[in-house]
C-alpha cells in the first residue's frame, strides 16, 4: 500500500556494472512536495541513485512506483519521463538560443507556440535571464548556463525534479545567488525535488529530508536535524561534521545521565545506559567552548577538561583547534575569538561541552559495510 | 612559357563566352557529385548515428571498417562497381554501366563511409550525459536522435565538405563506370585528363580552374556557415 502523499517509491533497487554492485536500495519513498537531499562522498552512488529513480538508468532488479503505479508496467516509461525534469552538474545546453533551450522540453511534448511563449517567458523571468533570451547558449557564463538549464527543467512543470550537483561547478558568489533563487522557486512551486550534493551545507539549506549515501547504500535518512545531531554511525557522523568521535565504557549510571570512561577521563552524557556497555560519543565542534581560565561550576552536567592544544588549523572564517585532554577533542573558534584569546599550539587550555550536546551511539563503532560483490 | 600563357588566355575565353561544352561538363559534374553527396549524407548520417548510439558485439570491428572505408581508393571502388554492373555481373540487369547513374552509385560508395565516419565521431564526442538530458526533457527516442544530430551539425558540415570534395575531384571511379562519353558522362575530372592527354592545354586549364573555383566556393559557403555558429 502506498500512502497518498508518497509520490515516488522504490523497492529493492539493485544496480550492477560489470559484476560490481553500485546500488542496493531496499526501500525509499519520496513524499509529494518534499526536497530530499542525497549526500555522500564522491563515488558514493548518489548520481546512480538519481539516474535510477528517474529511470534514465535501468536497474538490474527492483521496482519503481510513481503515484502508486509501477513504472514500466502499470505506468508507461514514456509517460513517467514526461513527469520529470533533470538538471546535471554541467548545464548541457543545446547549441541554440537561451529561449529555444528553455522551450525544448515543451517542444518535445508538442505544446503550442503560444503556450510555449507564456511558460518560457515566465521561467526566464523567475531565473533572471530574460535579457539573455536571444543569446546563443554557447556564449553564456557558467552561472547563466546553469540558470538556463534550471529554467528549462522547470518549464515543463515537472512533478519530480532531479538535480544532480547543480551548483558544484560554480564559483562561490554565483553559486550563492543561484541557490537563493532555486530556494525561492522551490518554495513557491512546491515541486518534489531530489538533489544530490557532497556539500552538507547545501543540503541543510535546501532540503526537508536528508539521505546519507555511501557505497551504494542509504545509511541514514531523516530530517536535517536528525541526521546532523543523531547520526546512526561513525561514517554519517563524520560526514555531517562531527569532528570528535570517541569510544568508551559506561562506568556509572546516574539519574538521567551516565558517565563514560574514555582513556581514564570521565564524560557525562544524557540518556540511559547499562554499566559496562561500550558506547560511541559524538561531539560537534561548534558545541565545544574554550577558556583560558577555569569554567564556573554553575552549569550542571557540564563536561570540563583540561588539555593541551596540539594543532591549530585555519579554516577560513574560523580556526579548528585540536586539543589533547586524554582524548582528542576538536573545537571551532571564530577568527575574532581567536584574536581575543591568543591561542598557540602547545598551550594549556580548558575545554567544555554540555552533556546534552553529546550524541551517543550504542552500536559498537563499525566501518561502513562493504557492498557485497556479486560473484 | 608560351604554352601556359596561351593556355590560360584561351581558358578565360572559354569561361567568359560560357562555352557550351565546358558548361555541359560542369553542370553534369555538379549534378552527379551533388546527387552522390546528398544520397551519402542520408545513408552516412543515419548509419553513422545508429552505430554511434548502439552497443553490439563486434562494434569495434565495424568502426574500424568504417574508418578504413573513409580512405577507399576510388580506382578500387570503380573496379568493383564496374564488375557489379557488368552485363554478366550481379547487377548487370540494371543496364546502367557507362551512365551518369553508375557514376552516382560509385561516388556514393566513396562518400558514404566518409560521411558515416565523421558522423560517428561527431555523435560520439557529444557528452554522454546529453542523451540522458534530452530523454529527461521528455523526448521520444526519435526526438532524442534528431536533437543529437542537430547538436553535431558543425562536424556534420565537415562531412558535407569532405564528402563533396572527395567525389567532385575523384577520377578513377568516374572514368571506369562512366566511360567519359562526350556529352553524356563526361565530367570535369575525366575531361581534364582527356584534354591534357590530347595536348589541349587550354581546355584542360579551363576545366581545372572551374574545378578549383567550384570546390572553393562550396567550401567557402560551408565555412562561412560554420564560423558564424562559433562562439565569440
Amino acid at each position: 500500500m502506498t500512502e497518498p502523499s508518497v509520490i515516488l517509491e522504490a523497492k529493492n533497487l539493485l544496480v550492477e556494472r560489470a559484476g560490481t554492485r553500485l546500488l542496493d536500495i531496499p526501500a525509499l519513498s519520496v513524499n509529494r512536495g518534499e526536497v530530499l537531499a542525497l549526500i555522500g562522498p564522491n563515488g558514493a552512488g548518489k548520481t546512480t541513485l538519481l539516474l535510477t529513480l528517474s529511470y534514465l538508468m535501468k536497474p538490474r532488479a527492483g521496482e519503481l512506483f510513481f503515484s502508486g503505479l509501477m513504472v514500466g508496467s502499470g505506468y508507461p516509461l514514456s509517460d513517467y519521463r514526461r513527469k520529470l525534469s533533470m538538471v546535471f552538474q554541467e548545464a548541457l545546453l543545446f547549441d541554440t538560443t537561451v529561449y529555444k533551450n528553455v522551450a525544448s522540453g515543451l517542444k518535445f511534448r508538442g505544446v503550442g507556440r503560444g503556450e510555449i511563449e507564456t511558460r518560457v517567458t515566465e521561467q526566464l523571468e523567475l531565473f533572471g535571464i530574460s535579457h539573455l533570451k536571444d543569446r546563443s547558449a554557447r556564449t553564456l557564463s557558467g552561472g547563466e548556463a546553469q540558470r538556463t538549464s534550471l529554467a528549462r527543467a522547470f518549464a515543463t512543470n515537472p512533478e519530480v525534479l532531479f538535480l544532480d550537483e547543480p551548483f558544484a561547478s560554480l564559483d562561490p558568489p554565483t553559486r550563492e545567488s543561484l541557490m537563493e533563487d532555486v530556494e525561492q522557486v522551490l518554495r513557491r512551486a512546491r515541486t518534489t525535488t531530489i538533489i544530490t550534493t557532497h556539500d552538507r551545507s547545501e543540503a541543510l539549506r535546501l532540503s526537508t529530508r536528508i539521505a546519507v549515501v555511501n557505497q551504494g547504500r542509504i545509511l541514514q535518512i531523516g530530517t536535517p536535524g536528525e541526521v546532523m545531531y543523531h547520526p546512526v554511525d561513525e561514517f554519517v557522523a563524520s560526514f555531517v561534521g562531527v569532528e570528535t568521535i570517541i569510544t568508551g565504557e559506561v562506568v556509572e549510571k546516574r539519574a538521567g545521565t551516565f558517565a563514560v570512561s574514555v582513556n581514564g577521563r570521565e564524560i557525562e552524557a544524557i540518556g540511559d545506559a547499562v554499566k559496562g556497555e561500550v558506547v560511541t560519543l559524538c561531539i560537534r565542534p561548534e558545541n565545544v567552548t574554550l577558556s583560558c581560565e577555569a569554567f564556573g561550576s554553575g552549569a550542571s552536567a557540564l563536561n570540563v577538561f583540561h588539555g593541551t592544544i596540539t594543532k591549530i588549523t585555519a579554516m577560513g572564517l574560523y580556526q579548528k583547534i585540536l586539543i589533547d585532554c586524554g582524548f582528542s577533542l576538536v573545537a571551532y573558534l571564530t577568527n575574532r575569538s581567536m584574536e581575543r584569546m591568543v591561542l598557540t599550539e602547545g598551550q594549556e587550555i580548558n575545554a567544555a561541552f554540555k552533556a546534552t550536546a553529546i550524541h551517543v551511539m550504542k552500536k559498537p563503532p563499525t566501518l561502513p559495510d562493504k557492498p557485497s560483490s556479486a560473484h | 612559357m608560351d604554352l601556359i600563357l596561351e593556355g590560360i588566355k584561351k581558358a578565360f575565353w572559354l569561361l567568359i563566352t560560357l562555352d557550351s561544352e565546358v558548361m555541359d561538363i560542369t553542370i553534369l559534374s555538379l549534378k552527379v557529385s551533388g546527387a552522390a553527396t546528398l544520397i551519402s549524407l542520408f545513408l552516412g548520417i543515419s548509419t553513422g548515428t545508429a552505430v554511434a548510439l548502439s552497443q553490439f558485439p563486434g562494434r569495434k570491428i565495424v568502426v574500424s571498417l568504417i574508418n578504413t572505408g573513409m580512405g577507399l581508393p576510388p580506382v578500387v571502388v570503380g573496379l568493383f562497381v564496374t564488375i557489379f554492373l557488368w552485363r554478366s555481373g550481379p547487377l548487370g540487369f540494371l543496364g546502367i554501366l557507362y551512365t551518369p547513374t553508375a557514376m552516382v552509385v560509385a561516388q556514393c560508395v566513396i562518400a558514404t563511409p566518409i560521411v558515416m565516419g565523421i558522423t560517428l565521431a561527431a555523435i560520439q564526442q557529444l557528452p554522454r550525459r546529453l542523451r540522458l538530458q534530452i530523454l529527461s526533457l521528455g523526448a521520444t527516442r526519435f526526438q532524442m536522435i534528431w536533437t543529437l544530430i542537430k547538436e553535431a551539425k558543425l562536424p556534420l558540415l565537415a562531412a558535407v565538405m569532405a564528402g563533396f570534395g572527395g567525389v567532385i575531384s575523384e577520377i578513377g571511379a568516374s572514368i571506369m563506370v562512366g566511360g567519359n562519353i562526350k556529352g553524356y558522362s563526361r565530367v570535369l575530372t575525366t575531361a581534364t585528363v582527356m584534354e591534357t592527354g590530347k595536348g589541349n592545354f587550354d581546355v584542360a586549364i579551363a576545366l581545372g580552374i572551374i574545378l578549383l573555383v567550384l570546390t572553393y566556393l562550396i567550401n567557402l559557403v560551408l565555412t562561412y556557415v560554420q564560423q558564424r555558429e562559433r562562439p565569440r
